[in-house]
Formats: C-alpha cells, structure tokens, sequence
C-alpha cells in the first residue's frame, strides 16, 4: 500500500488518536493515520459533552470553525423510581463566557471536522483500512503495523494504538488483556431530533445555550447504571448505559430498558414528538485506575478508551483520550529530537508526562469507588432512589399527618431496607472511595 | 419485554450499514449446549443479533450488529465465538454517534 517508513503509525482516529497524530504532525513528524471506518467518526459513539481545554491544547482556536452544538449552562442530577425524580439543577449566567467549557458535540461529525485538522497539519490519513496485526521482531520489539489492504504492511519507529475500548489489535498481541465485563459499561443511545425552538423552551434556554441531565435510578433495575439526555442543536442524545457483567446475570435486554426509559414520565414528555434517526451501542471502560494496562513497551504506546482511561464518575473520556493523545505525542516528538531509539525506557517519558498531569491523579483519587458501586449495585441504583422518591411524597403530601410522624416514618422506611449498620456502611464506604 | 415494545428491526433499519456479504465477523463454534454466557447474549445483545434455535442452540446474524463488542467480552475468552472488525469500511456506519 504505502512503501515509505514513517516516525509513527496512529491506530485510530477516534479522539485519541487524533490528539496524537495531530500533536506530532504540527510539531514536524512524518505520521501515518489508519482508520477502519469509512470515515472517521463512522464508528463511534458519545453522549456527548466535549471538554474544552483538553481540546484548546492541541487546536486553541476550534471554536471558530469546530462543530460545536451547544454550551452548557446548566447540568441535572436526577435520581429516579419508576414514576418521579428527585433532582438537583445547576444553572449559572457564568456559563455564558467568551469560551465556554463544556460543549454538547456530535460524534460523527466532530470526529470529521478533527481529521480535516490532522490532514492540515501533514497527517497523511488511510480510511476503510483495519489494522489487523503488529509486526514484531523477534524480541518483541515493534517494528510496523499489518493491515487487511493488499500488501498492507507499513514500518515506523512507533505505533500509537488509538484503538478505543475493544482494542483488538493490542488485545490479540498481548499487550494488554480484553476488558473484563465487570470493567466495561454497555452504552444504548438514540438521536432524537426536534427543531431548535422546541428543544430550546423544553429546557428554558436561548441561543445556544444547552442543557444535560445525568440519571440514575431504577431504570437500570439494580444494575450499576446511569441514564442521560444531551441537549444538542437540533436533537437530543438520549440513552442509558449498564456494567456487562451485570447485564449477563441479570438478562435485562438494553433495547428493552430504553424503551421503557423513554417512557418514562419525567422523559417521555422531553422527547414528545421527535423523530428518531439512529439508534447506536457502544462500550464505556468503566473500571477505572485499577484496570489501567501497561502503558507502553518497545516500540509502541496505547491511549486514550484503549489504555482504559475513563473517569466514570464524572463522565471523562474524551477529554483524557485527548489528554493522553497530546501527551503520548509530545513524548515522541521529544523522543525523536534526541533520536532515542523508542524503546520501552524511552517512551516511560509517556507515563511521566501522564503521572504529572490531572489524568492520573483523577484516576488514582476515584480507584476505590468503581468496586464499591458494583458490588452494592441494589442498594445504590434501586433501593435508594426508591427511598427517596417516597421520602420526597412523604413530606411534601399535606394530609393531616403530624409533621413528626411522617418524620419517623421515612427514616422507618430507610432502616427497614439497609438496617442502621447497612445505612452507615454505605455512607463510610462511598465517603472513603470518594476522598 | 412488553407488548409495546417496538421491534429491533424497526430501531435498526434507521442505521446506516454497509454488508459484507459472504463474510460475517462474527462466529459462533458448532456446540451442542451453550453456555450462561452464550444464552445470555440472545438477550442482552442490543441489536437482538442472536437467537436460540429449537435445538437449544444459539446462533448469530451479525447484519445489523453496531460493533460494540458485549458478545466478545462475554464470550471469546471462552473461545465460543470468533469476533473480528468487518473490513475497513464495512459494517455499521454511524451517521451521528
Ligand atoms: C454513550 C457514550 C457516552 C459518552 N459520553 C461522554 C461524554 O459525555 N464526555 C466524554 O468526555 N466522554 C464520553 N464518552 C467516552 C468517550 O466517547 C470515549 O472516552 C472516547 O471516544 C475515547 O476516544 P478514543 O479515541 O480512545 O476511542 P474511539 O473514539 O473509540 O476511537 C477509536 C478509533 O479507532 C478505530 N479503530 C479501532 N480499531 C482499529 C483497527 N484495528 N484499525 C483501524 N482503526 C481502528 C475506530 O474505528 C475508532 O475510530 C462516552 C462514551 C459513550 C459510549
């Protein structure tokens, strides 16, 4: 396909692999992109908030001509039982700055616009090209990819595997191990497009003002879940994503819980009238610090869904693919300066330059919290948004009732279902993993 | 499921595919009893790419399947299903993600 030898080979051009081909392109590197959808973004999924500083590192002016959808002003929290939700709402005037931080994007056609950069900056960019194999010498050094084109065999110093969260081509090398269905979140998500008044006075906002809300509850019927709706121009984002393990003990269909998602009181009436124009799956790393691989090895570094960053308590994962992306590039451009030969040691200046940024240390803070949430998953993501809901009726219910008595009938209700000791467990546990 | 439950196909037939005819990447291993893991696929597979027949065994129709990937976290470590990317180009084609 290609004779020529390159400084890296990129796999992938999700957002972290363009992060890096773009960081190393600019910087003066020879790079080859391969990707195997038929365009990129082609294959792949977001809620999706994008996360501007990650973003104004590698491309500080992208708002002038980024596909951007909407800026948040104001973010839910819901947690749900099958006929209320209890919220809480943040909305600040503040959010309306000259550069907003968060954005709702558009995968398909955020992940365009990013290539068409990478392409500016000199990244000769293959499409419809799946990367099958590495080649290796005999000990086990990297020395090029192989791919499912005729005579698809391309060399270079380093190979960025941008390969997101299935990762195929490190897993089958053994670079690093599949993901295991406790540490993955299977995502459902359809696009629900409405015309931009009607989205606009169903959430209050002007212009291009958005709107996020982020929900748990039990939709999710006891599995470690969450559920979310994406305000963008013209449609919402709309979907709910639970751990696989929990999906194969309990047979839930994802199909099934959307709809009935979508049916939901608080919901259905925030979708009311749209048209549906995709339905789509993907998965989410979810494991956290724990589930992080080796990070590089001769020859080769993994980013981004692939190397399992994801901070799923705040929802962060593009902006770490991005982070990891830039940071792997600027690694191997200093590499290449000094014309290291991109051996394991060498690319350890990868894994510092990630130690000292807020990647690691966010990760390293939540390590404890994912375990915690999967094995209580009952308590957390049913019997509590259940307690709450009726502890909610309770009080707000004018019907005689001594205010005291309805006090101690709620938190009856609490220690019935979790007893004392299962209340202040619960409470100690999630405050640990939380610090 | 519910009465009211739309069908997949219904759901599927708004996405954008591109069919390799001939080659499906994904395989299931000629087996006689399926494991939990293997059963459980025909539910929790959200494009319902997999069924039992009735011999009790599951079998796969990848066509509208979105890549995801749940059937191979469940089920290749135990070499029950082979699972591959569709060639470059090939297979679900997202038009927003
Ligand atoms: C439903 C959902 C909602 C989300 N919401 C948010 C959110 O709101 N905010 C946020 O920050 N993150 C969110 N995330 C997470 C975010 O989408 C990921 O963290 C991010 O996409 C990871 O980027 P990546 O480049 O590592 O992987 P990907 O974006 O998955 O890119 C990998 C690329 O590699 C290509 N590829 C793979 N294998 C090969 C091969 N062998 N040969 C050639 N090409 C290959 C793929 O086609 C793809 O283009 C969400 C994820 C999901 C599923």
């Amino acid at each position: 396909m290609i004779e020529e030898r390159f400084d890296a080979i990129v796999v992938g051009a999700g957002m972290a692999g363009n992060a890096a081909a773009h960081t190393m392109a600019s910087r003066g590197l020879k790079v080859l992109q391969l990707e195997r959808g038929e365009y990129p973004g082609s294959k792949n999924v977001q809620g999706a908030i994008m996360y501007a500083s990650m973003l104004e590192e590698i491309i500080p002016d992208f708002r002038d001509d980024a596909p951007l959808e909407r800026h948040l002003v104001e973010q839910r929290f819901w947690m749900m039982d099958d006929r209320s939700h209890t919220g809480m709402h943040y909305r600040s005037d503040d959010f309306n700055e000259d550069r907003p931080n968060r954005y709702t994007i558009v995968r398909a056609q955020f992940d365009r616009w990013f290539s068409g950069k990478c392409r500016e900056a000199g990244v000769t960019v293959l499409t419809e090209t799946t990367v099958t194999d590495l080649i290796r010498d005999d000990s086990g050094r990297v020395l090029g990819v192989r791919t499912d084109r005729a005579g698809g065999v391309v060399f270079a110093d380093v190979v960025v595997l941008a390969e997101g969260v299935n990762g195929l081509v490190g897993t089958r090398c053994g670079l690093r191990e599949t993901p295991k269905p406790k540490s993955v979140a299977l995502a459902v998500k359809e696009m629900h497009f409405l015309p931009p008044e009607v989205i606009e006075s169903r959430f209050a906002l002007k212009g291009d003002e958005g709107c996020v809300i982020e929900m748990v509850g039990s939709f999710s019927r006891g599995m470690t879940g969450l559920g979310f709706l994406y305000t963008n121009r013209e449609s919402i984002s709309l979907g709910l994503g639970c751990l696989v393990s929990d999906y194969a003990e309990t047979r839930e269909s994802p199909h099934a819980l959307l709809e009935n998602f979508k049916a939901h009181p608080s919901i259905a009436p925030l979708i009311a009238g749209s048209e549906v124009r995709e339905y789509a799956a993907h998965l989410i790393p979810e494991g956290g610090w724990r589930e992080i691989p080796q990070l590089c090895g001769d020859g080769w570094v993994v980013v981004g869904d692939a190397a399992h960053f994801n901070n799923a308590v705040h929802r962060e994962g593009s902006n770490l693919a991005m982070t990891s992306g830039r940071l792997a590039g600027e690694a191997i451009h200093r590499l290449k300066a000094t014309r290291s030969p991109m051996t394991r040691a060498d690319l350890k200046l990868y894994e510092t330059l990630l130690e000292e940024s807020f990647l690691m240390k966010d990760l390293r803070k939540y390590k404890d919290l994912p375990a915690l949430l999967h094995t209580n998953s009952r308590n957390f993501f049913l019997s509590y948004p259940e307690l709450v809901s009726s502890a909610m009726q309770t009080w707000l219910r004018v019907d005689g009732t001594p205010k005291l008595e309805k006090e101690k009938k709620t938190v009856r209700s609490f220690v019935e279902k979790r007893s004392r000791l299962g209340l202040v467990a619960d409470a100690v546990k999630l405050a640990m993993a939380w610090r | 499921m519910t009465a009211s439950t739309p069908r997949i196909a219904d759901k599927l037939y708004r996405n954008r595919y591109l069919v390799d005819p001939g080659r499906p990447h994904i395989k299931v291993r000629p087996h006689v009893t399926p494991s939990p893991e293997l059963v459980a696929l025909t539910t929790v597979c959200p494009a319902e790419c997999w069924q039992m027949n009735d011999r009790g065994q599951v079998e796969v129709t990848p066509d509208g399947c979105m890549e995801c990937g749940t059937c191979r976290i469940l089920c290749e470590p135990s070499g029950e299903i082979e699972w591959n990317y569709p060639r470059g180009g090939y297979g679900v084609l997202f038009k927003f993600g």
